[in-house]
């Protein structure tokens, strides 16, 4: 039938072997020093001495330590993690949410036209964001482990962490939630001479509100998930107590903490899930 | 535009949660307006006066910049290792490897991400020694279940078309997938890793605290020994570090978005 020559049968040719080799090579040359640097040696894994530490400590892990004493522990360190959590983010949203609002400038009124002071906007403006930028990029647990040198090992560290740190996340997502919306309803208010509290409340509000509030639920799920690690350098909680375990290789209390926080965590999905579908 | 009705869902949320934040406080009984006041304020402030100036000598920035390399390592290594972890498991909890595999696949994935990096960041301490070669093995484990999940979704989701013509001209199962199926996830399969890669870059920096190497680790010595300058640095480095991959990253989204399109 047709009218081409078949190839003659060679040895199979691969189209896409040079570039795959290209990359892989590429790849590995830069990764090289990193594997360097990170002290890549899977073999230390295997190193007896540490084969035995953790042997032993996993060996430990069964049975559950399920005394009632301990679960009463358990439970206790539980709720606390959970009120840090709510406590810290409940601040979080007070200092966040007038943070966005100065911000935002979809509540300007030297936009609009010529004010009195209009050189001030900017010149509060710009420190804000940048403290914004500050209290967010300095991750959580530093912000705990600073407190707790501040404030002492415990809860109230760890509510101020969560604080600050998402005050910094929550007051740009806010802020990008005000600019991204309709800002005409809030400009025509305060065109025609409304207050900025006015134009807030009926121009912003009622359109930002179920992203806000969806979006801090969501920020409510990750600082249980948070609140929990930053324990581990002493500000409270289901965290803390885990440290306290580990430190002491008790595998079965470990275990048992595990157990609970992975209860918690998906408690905390659930329930946030169930919440943002409620919203949209 | 006719009115929008009254969305009263988005209130009920906020009343709960006022209610739910009202107990919490009085659950911790912390009294914050006290330690934010007065006498606790000012020994705040000079706490945090003590961390000024930051410690600029040559050798002690020579030291963050290792730190800082360290902590890059760590996160380039970890999410190296996550991503052959990630497709390894892949391939069983996308059902490639028969039925029986995948429910199992699926829980190990699901296990490897519920675990914290944190605390795998600990018994990784305990498993390889003090130093970033836990990290990254941390890092690794907790990345892997990540990334195997959303590999899993997309080897789902592929087409399974080309493969198939592979298999029906004689192909083995391995030339299928490597030449049918890989090239079409590929591209997903980097953009997931690199998402990763960058939280992870952040992530690194901080699993120090237990010991995992990194500008962390110097960084929990350094406020154990109430060396607050030196401390002081290494946030700024933290800092620079986060500001630098949040602009090189945002950078690089839009360049890829544009000629992808």
């Amino acid at each position: 039938m047709s009218l081409h020559p078949v190839a003659a049968p060679g040895p199979p040719r691969d189209p896409a072997l040079w570039p795959r080799l290209g990359l892989g090579v590429a790849a590995l040359a830069v990764l090289w020093p990193a594997l360097e640097i990170a002290e890549f040696r899977p073999a230390t894994l295997l190193d007896p001495k540490n084969l035995e530490v953790m042997g032993r400590f996993l060996g430990t892990f069964f049975p559950l330590v399920l005394t009632p004493e301990f679960l009463a522990l358990v439970v206790r360190s539980t709720v606390e993690t959970l009120a840090l959590a709510t406590a810290g983010i409940a601040l979080a949203i007070g200092l966040g949410l007038p943070l966005a609002m100065m911000v935002s400038e979809s509540l300007s009124v030297s936009r609009i036209g010529p004010a009195r002071r209009a050189w001030l906007a900017p010149a509060v403006r710009t420190p804000l964001r940048a403290l914004l930028i500050v209290m967010r990029s300095v991750p959580e647990i530093v912000w705990a482990l600073l407190f707790v040198r501040a404030v002492g090992l415990g809860p109230a560290a760890g509510v101020l962490a969560i604080a600050i740190n998402y005050a910094g996340m929550l007051g740009k997502v806010y802020f990008e939630i005000f600019e991204a919306g309709d800002t005409r309803p809030a400009r025509a208010i305060l065109e025609s001479g409304g207050a900025r509290v006015h134009a807030f409340a009926y121009g912003i509000l009622p359109v930002a509100v179920p992203e806000i509030v969806s979006y801090s639920v969501y920020r409510w799920e990750c600082a249980i998930r948070a609140s929990v690690v930053m324990g581990f350098v002493g500000a409270g909680g289901l965290g803390q107590q885990m440290e306290l375990s580990m430190r002491m290789l008790a595998g079965g209390e470990v275990a048992t903490m595990l157990a609970a926080f992975l209860l918690l965590i998906l408690l905390a999905d659930t329930v946030s899930a169930v919440l943002r579908k409620a919203l949209v | 535009m006719t009115p929008a009705a009254f969305v009263w869902q988005p209130w009920a949320v906020v009343g709960a949660f006022l209610a739910a934040a009202a107990a919490s406080f009085a659950y911790l009984g912390v009294d914050f307006v006290a330690l934010l006041t007065g006498e606790s304020a000012r020994q705040m402030a000079a706490f945090a006066a003590g961390f000024f100036p930051p410690d600029a000598s040559p050798e002690f920035l020579a030291r963050a910049a290792h730190g800082a390399t360290e902590t890059l390592a760590i996160s380039a290594v970890g999410t190296l290792v996550a991503t052959l972890l990630g497709t390894v498991l892949a391939l069983p909890a996308a059902g490639r490897w028969g039925r029986p595999l995948k429910p199992l696949a699926r829980g190990v994935l699901n296990f490897l991400r519920a675990i914290p990096e944190l605390v795998w960041a600990v018994f990784m301490v305990l498993a390889a020694g003090l130093g970033p070669f836990a990290g990254s093995l941390a890092l690794a484990l907790h990345t892997g279940g990540v990334l195997g999940r959303l590999f899993a979704e997309t080897l789902e989701n592929a087409p399974r078309e080309p493969a198939q013509a592979l298999r029906d001209a004689g192909s083995g199962a391995t030339a299928a997938f490597l030449y049918g199926t890989l090239p079409v996830v590929l591209p997903q399969f980097v953009s997931y890793a690199l998402y990763r890669w960058e939280y992870n870059i952040r992530m690194a920096a901080v699993l120090g605290f237990v010991g995992a190497g990194g500008l962390g680790q110097m960084l929990y010595v350094a406020l154990s020994v109430f060396k607050t300058h030196q401390a002081a640095t290494l946030i700024l480095a933290l800092i620079a570090i986060v500001t630098v991959v949040d602009a090189l990253s945002a950078w690089l989204r839009r360049f890829l978005g544009r000629s992808g399109t």
